[in-house]
């Protein structure tokens, strides 16, 4: 599981308010390359929550990421590449994403997330 | 300028919104409310393989020809007749600044004869070549790699065949080749030779067709909610866009059938970039957090509509029918527990699809997907699914059965996503919630395809016994 897809979930328990980020407990991380593609990022920035990503790209051993994006991208090619790679290349292969109100695990299994809920939960 | 559009005969209500699709990728400038032009030629039906378009430039007819799946090439046409000796007069009449260019001395050439409806023998291939001696050719023949190609086609008139349309009179085109489409890639991804496969898997050609409709390209970002064995993605990301894919069976997008066959495999066995994402999530209960929105570019699926595969959601049939509650999962069991999905109908499919797409698409992002129609029911006009965000852009019928079709819809937002139409969603997924079973009923497409013939129908005579629809299109084409 890849950051941009970390960024994008929650947990989605009935009744809960406090959903988002989910922590990551990380027991295996690996990188995998991905061609770089600045439009494609700049046009994700915006789209980007900025705090669960330094937060989450940190959790996973990267802890790169100014604590707000730079105003100006256009000539930033360093921070380009460090938000590549921390957006598209970590990938959390084993590990589990927690929810911060309940503390209920979504185990991340071959780079998986399952974000399935059990049945009381619906 | 008007282009001569020859295409492939397959799938004929795929053809023309490719080509306009593909238009639309490539540039060309289309105002609001107005489509590509199209013209037929004379004496000619719908189902033609000849059709004329108009494209503001060579370049662009070239594009949509080198990326298209069912064109055949795109010509400038020099001349056309019903005969040859009309051929000729109107191939003299075009302008010779137009032709000349083409012709020097300098230049190689070559002339290849194609028929519609019938086959030449080589002998009758030369005669029709030398015919055209009218024409100055300057340049040399090369018949392996010429700077210009020219093609000769011919269709010839017919009887009614296979259900196809009578052909009422002959035509002979000649024109000038501007692009052509490289079809190399449908054997090359051809399911028979893909690794990991589902039942449902999308054929290769149709997964490229559904990828020209959402105008997946580079720096795009391309998101299929029912990935399954990612055969629609693995043609998206061919043509360069990122992948994301979600289903609501573990075993699909995390196992696969071992490690060098699953969904990963079937993007690394043409060397292509894997999926940005795969995850498990039920569709009806997206795990979204709040505030995201307008982050794909295109959403393409073939949505599980309960023929060949049915969809599945959170709470098992029982719960789902309100006869049982909820079971509280013990703390001990929760870490491997496997939780219940009950059916998931087609109609509650569709509006979750269309609500995810409403939300998560950009503004003029695509959302391409199959719609199953069942064919007997004739008169009335099908209704589709609508959208206040969407605009139909276009509709392309795949005959599967005597008893129904699939319909490709291609979508494009128009408006942008709002508290009401959340709002209004929201209520429509209680109303699914609380009359779980009353929907399941509704639109219950699987006993349609299936149920026994109407007795009533039995006893009609064959002969008189008239489909209302051709049936070429699924059965010959």
């Amino acid at each position: 599981m890849r950051l941009i897809v970390h960024n994008m979930l929650s947990c989605n328990i009935r009744g809960v308010v406090n959903k988002f980020p989910l922590r990551i407990e990380p027991e295996k991380v690996i990188v995998k390359e991905v061609d770089f593609n600045p439009d494609f990022l700049k046009h994700m920035i915006a789209k980007i929550d900025w705090k669960a990503l330094v937060d989450g790209a940190r959790s996973m051993g990267y802890p790169e990421l100014p604590d707000h994006p730079p105003t100006t991208l256009e000539s930033d090619e360093s921070f380009l590449r460090k938000f590549h790679h921390s957006l598209l290349e970590l990938n959390l292969e084993e590990g589990s994403l927690v929810c911060p109100e309940t503390g209920r695990k979504f185990s991340v299994n071959k780079g998986i997330p399952n974000m399935l809920l059990h049945e009381d939960e619906v | 300028m008007w282009f001569l559009c020859v295409f492939y005969h397959r799938l004929l209500d795929f053809r023309k919104p490719e080509v306009e699709a593909l238009a639309e990728l490539f540039g060309e400038e289309i105002a609001e409310n107005e489509s590509l032009q199209w013209r037929l030629p004379e004496n000619h039906h719908n189902d033609t393989p000849f059709h004329f378009v108009q494209l503001s430039s060579e370049e662009i007819a070239r594009n949509i020809a080198k990326r298209s799946i069912l064109v055949k090439g795109m010509y400038e046409l020099w001349g056309e007749g019903t005969c040859y000796e009309e051929l000729q007069d109107s191939i003299q009449s075009y302008p010779d600044s137009r032709k000349l260019p083409f012709l020097t001395s300098g230049s190689t050439f070559r002339i290849s004869v194609e028929t519609f409806g019938k086959a030449l023998t080589f002998e009758e291939q030369k005669d029709r070549i030398q015919s055209l001696t009218y024409i100055p050719f300057e340049g040399r023949v090369n018949l392996k790699n010429p700077d210009h190609n020219f093609f000769l086609m011919e269709m010839i008139e017919s009887e009614e065949n296979n259900g196809l349309q009578p052909i009422l009179q002959r035509r002979i085109f000649f024109g000038r080749e501007v692009g052509f489409a490289d079809r190399k890639l449908l054997p090359t991804f051809q399911l028979k030779s893909r690794t990991y496969l589902g039942p449902t898997a999308m054929d290769a050609e149709m997964a490229f067709l559904m990828a020209n409709q959402a105008k997946a390209t580079l720096g795009k970002l391309v998101y299929d909610p029912f990935v399954g064995t990612g055969s629609i993605l693995v043609s998206a990301a061919q043509f360069g866009a990122m992948t994301m894919g979600a289903d609501i069976d573990i075993r699909v997008v995390r196992d696969g059938r071992g490690p060098d066959c699953n969904v990963w495999s079937n993007f690394k066995q043409y060397g292509l970039p894997t999926p940005v994402a795969l995850l498990r999530m039920d569709n009806n209960l997206p795990p979204w957090r709040s505030g995201l929105k307008e982050i794909f570019d295109a959403i393409i699926c073939d949505p599980p509509y309960g023929v060949r595969a049915g969809g599945r959601k959170s709470g098992g049939r029982k719960i789902l029918r309100g006869t049982v509650d909820p079971y509280t999962v013990p703390d001990d069991k929760r870490a491997d527990h496997i939780p219940s999905t009950g059916a998931y109908s087609l109609v509650e499919c569709v509006h979750d699809l269309l609500h995810l797409a409403a939300r998560m698409l950009v503004m003029k992002g695509r959302l391409v997907f199959f719609f199953p129609v069942l064919r007997d029911e004739t008169g009335g006009e099908v209704k589709f699914p609508e959208h206040p965000c969407f605009k139909l852009v276009a509709v392309s019928e795949q005959i599967l059965s005597s008893r129904y079709s699939r319909v490709l819809l291609t979508m494009v937002k128009v408006e942008p996503y709002s508290e009401e139409i959340e709002e209004a969603a929201r209520l429509m997924h209680l109303e699914f919630r609380e009359n779980h079973l009353r929907w399941l009923e509704d639109g219950n497409i699987h006993s349609s395809v299936f149920k026994p013939i109407d007795s009533s129908q039995i006893h009609t005579d064959p002969k008189t016994f008239k489909d209302p629809k051709p049936k070429y299109r699924g059965k010959y084409v």
